[in-house]
């Protein structure tokens, strides 16, 4: 036992060490196994809707492409404005939870958002219907009466509030968890040394947000909203429950017909189509699934382009 | 380590669990049947189709599961024409719908009945529909075809249109906007109404029936349910619902002849028997022609008829053997008194009853 001529050190590959490592690249890879499944069984089902004879279709709508743009529409005019209600608000909260409330309660509150995130969409939906839609509807009233000459406000009013901006409103509520949550992490690692030399300056704590809690923050708010958008635009049952649906495109906010989104007319038609019909459907899901796909690979362009000024990624 | 000290009984506790809690749970408490003899029947049918009929065969089955204990049958509301393809196809044993077999359809192949024999159509299960509405200070309401037409098409737009005001004299009728609430999902009740104004009125009725709602006008809400919640919320509503879950609101009396006729499940059941049969079909498919344009004021034309589709004969006997029993335990007095008491139906007439019978006797 002299001397041992370690030329090269061999790791040790025990059994659990092989096992693990396979189970990740499993995981890995199967992640994306079921992505190109589902992506395939979309476009394989797709492919007769595109040339479904007009006859498959109701109403005046005779190809696919004039079916599916209100929903298109709706699905995106829908997911926005829920997004312009959310994210303010989610920013609001983050900061008070960040920088402004006392720590216990910022804690406290915490959890309550986190557990916003918890309520099953379907409950949401019957809230909708339930209470929101018969409390907002004298407002619609109100508002179509002093504003009806503004495009969105037009009339006539409904007489249910189950309208497109109560259907934004329920989204609204139901994104405003996740964005909140990762606002708050974003601002809460804001570094402490940019946030004390703003005050050391002479910044008031607004200030101080201002300059250095916000810029540093922007990409994970950008981020946030996108996740946000994301969930917005899938959205299906609150949807579905709430909205009174016509398959056109329409920008006014408080008449009984409004555009429908993809996932909720997928639902509403689904248990009683055959045939085409339900390649039709199918092929509207692929379309969503494409819409998707494009919202997050914006999302990931904006956050990457602004990655140098950020530690948040 | 704890996992190891606890994980091993909750496995086993959730592994029982599991077992346990996939036995039938659609058994349950539905009137035994009488001192009825101990059945001899065994087997397993599928059938699978409209889903206006899922509660009353949710009901059927759980009686006649709980009479037959060796049966078990399962039914699927995939939707009317889903349920027409799959029992053609061969995958299902019976099925429901909501129209009676095309003539194409008839056509077809049965995989499921034995070769060169068809299937017919049986009528089932009657469900009016009722004009529900909800206006302030009005609780009668009498409509002709035609204004109901023009209200869901969106041609009257208010409530005291004259249209409304000569037929409601004696109504206070606001001088507010109707929201007409319809179906935003696809269904055959949607089918039902269309139909019922397409042949009554049908200069202002002019798309033809299907089970999607055809006007770009009124508000849409999501199933029966919907409809009447948001009938039941909203003001000024009117809409057409499953006359069983229109609960407390107002129902609209329907000008049939000289008459209004409000919505009764005898009035119901009674438009069913005084409809033709669907002609130049096989003598023993019930298909029926329903008489929309009755005027006979004990009649209610806006009704739904579902049928049970069943071959001829099937291709396994045994199986032939079990549909006869479950659907003429359904069309007799008592299978259609379950479905009275559990989803508000319109019980058969007598005689068609028993012509449903004479024809299932020949059911092989």
């Amino acid at each position: 036992m002299t001397t041992a001529a370690a030329t090269t050190i061999k790791a040790r590959q025990r059994p659990g060490d092989r096992i693990f490592s396979s189970a990740t690249v499993i995981a890995g890879s199967l992640i994306l196994a079921v992505l190109a499944a589902v992506a395939i069984f979309l476009l394989v089902e797709s492919l007769p809707a595109f040339v479904a004879a007009p006859d498959e279709f109701s109403g005046d709508v005779t190809n696919f492409w004039s079916y599916v743009g209100p929903l298109v529409f709706g699905t995106i005019y829908s997911a926005i404005l829920a997004l312009l209600m959310a994210v303010p608000v989610a920013i609001g909260i983050a900061l008070f939870i960040s920088h402004f409330a006392p720590r216990r309660l910022a804690q406290g509150l915490g959890y309550l958002v986190d557990l916003l995130a918890a309520v099953p969409s379907v409950v949401f939906g019957l809230w909708g219907i339930g209470v929101l839609a018969p409390m907002v509807q004298p407002f619609y009233t109100t508002l179509v009466d002093w504003f009806g000459w503004f495009t969105l406000f037009e009339g006539p009013v409904s007489g249910t509030g189950r309208t497109i901006f109560t259907v934004s409103i329920v989204l609204a509520v139901m994104i405003l968890p996740i964005i909140t949550a990762i606002c708050r992490e974003i601002f809460l690692q804001t570094p402490l040394l940019h946030e004390e030399a703003a005050l050391a300056l002479g910044a008031t704590r607004w200030e101080m947000i201002r300059m250095a809690v916000l810029p540093f923050g922007l990409p994970g708010i950008i981020s946030a909203s996108m996740l946000g958008l994301g969930r917005a635009l899938g959205e299906t049952m609150a949807v579905a429950m709430v909205l009174s649906p016509s398959p056109q495109v329409i920008f006014q906010l408080l008449t009984s017909q409004n555009s429908t989104t993809i996932a909720a007319n997928i639902a509403l038609n689904f248990p009683e189509s055959h045939g085409v019909g339900v390649n039709i459907l199918l092929a509207t899901g692929l379309v969503l699934f494409v819409v998707t796909l494009l919202v997050n690979m914006l999302a990931r362009v904006i956050i990457n382009s602004r990655k140098a000024f950020s530690g948040a990624n | 380590m704890n996992f190891k000290r606890f994980g091993r009984p909750l496995v086993i506790a959730i592994a029982a669990g599991l077992a346990l809690s996939s036995c039938a749970a659609n058994e349950g408490d539905v009137a035994t049947t009488g001192d009825s003899p101990a059945s001899t029947l065994t087997g397993t049918l599928n059938g699978g189709g409209a889903s206006s009929m899922d509660a009353a065969q949710k009901a059927w089955i759980a009686a006649f599961q709980t009479a037959n204990t060796g049966v078990t049958i399962n039914y699927e509301p995939s939707g009317s024409g889903a349920g027409r393809k799959a029992f053609a196809s061969g995958g299902s044993d019976f099925a429901g719908s909501d129209s009676y077999m095309s003539t194409e359809e008839l056509a077809g192949e049965f995989a499921t009945c034995a070769a060169g024999s068809k299937a017919v159509d049986l009528p089932v299960y009657i469900s009016p529909i009722a004009v529900i509405f909800n206006v302030e200070g009005v609780t009668d309401l009498n409509v002709d075809a035609d204004t109901l037409a023009k209200i869901f098409a969106g041609e009257i737009t208010t409530w005291d249109d004259a249209a409304l005001v000569a037929l409601n004299p004696d109504a206070t009728l606001p001088s507010a906007t109707i929201n007409a609430v319809h179906r935003s999902d696809d269904s055959g009740t949607t089918k039902n109404f269309s139909d019922y104004l397409g042949q009554t009125a049908p200069d202002v009725w002019t798309e033809k029936a299907s089970d999607t709602f055809p006007f770009q006008s009124g508000e849409g809400a999501q199933g029966t349910s919907g409809v009447v919640s948001a009938v039941t919320n909203g003001t000024n509503m009117i809409g057409y619902a499953d006359a069983s879950q229109a609960g407390e609101l107002s129902t609209a009396k329907l000008q049939v002849g000289t008459d209004f006729v409000a919505y009764t499940p005898e009035a119901a059941a009674e438009v069913v028997a005084g409809s033709p049969l669907v002609a130049d079909r096989a003598a023993d498919d019930l298909a029926l022609d329903l008489n929309r344009k009755t005027t006979n004021a004990a009649e209610y034309p806006l009704v739904l008829v579902s049928y049970a589709i069943v071959c001829n004969e099937y291709a396994d006997a045994a199986q032939g053997e079990l549909v006869k029993a479950y659907i003429e335990f359904i069309a007799s007095a008592e299978g259609q008194t379950v479905a009275e008491e559990a989803a508000g139906v319109a019980p058969l007439t007598t005689e068609l009853e028993a012509d449903v019978a004479a024809v299932l006797a020949t059911v092989k």
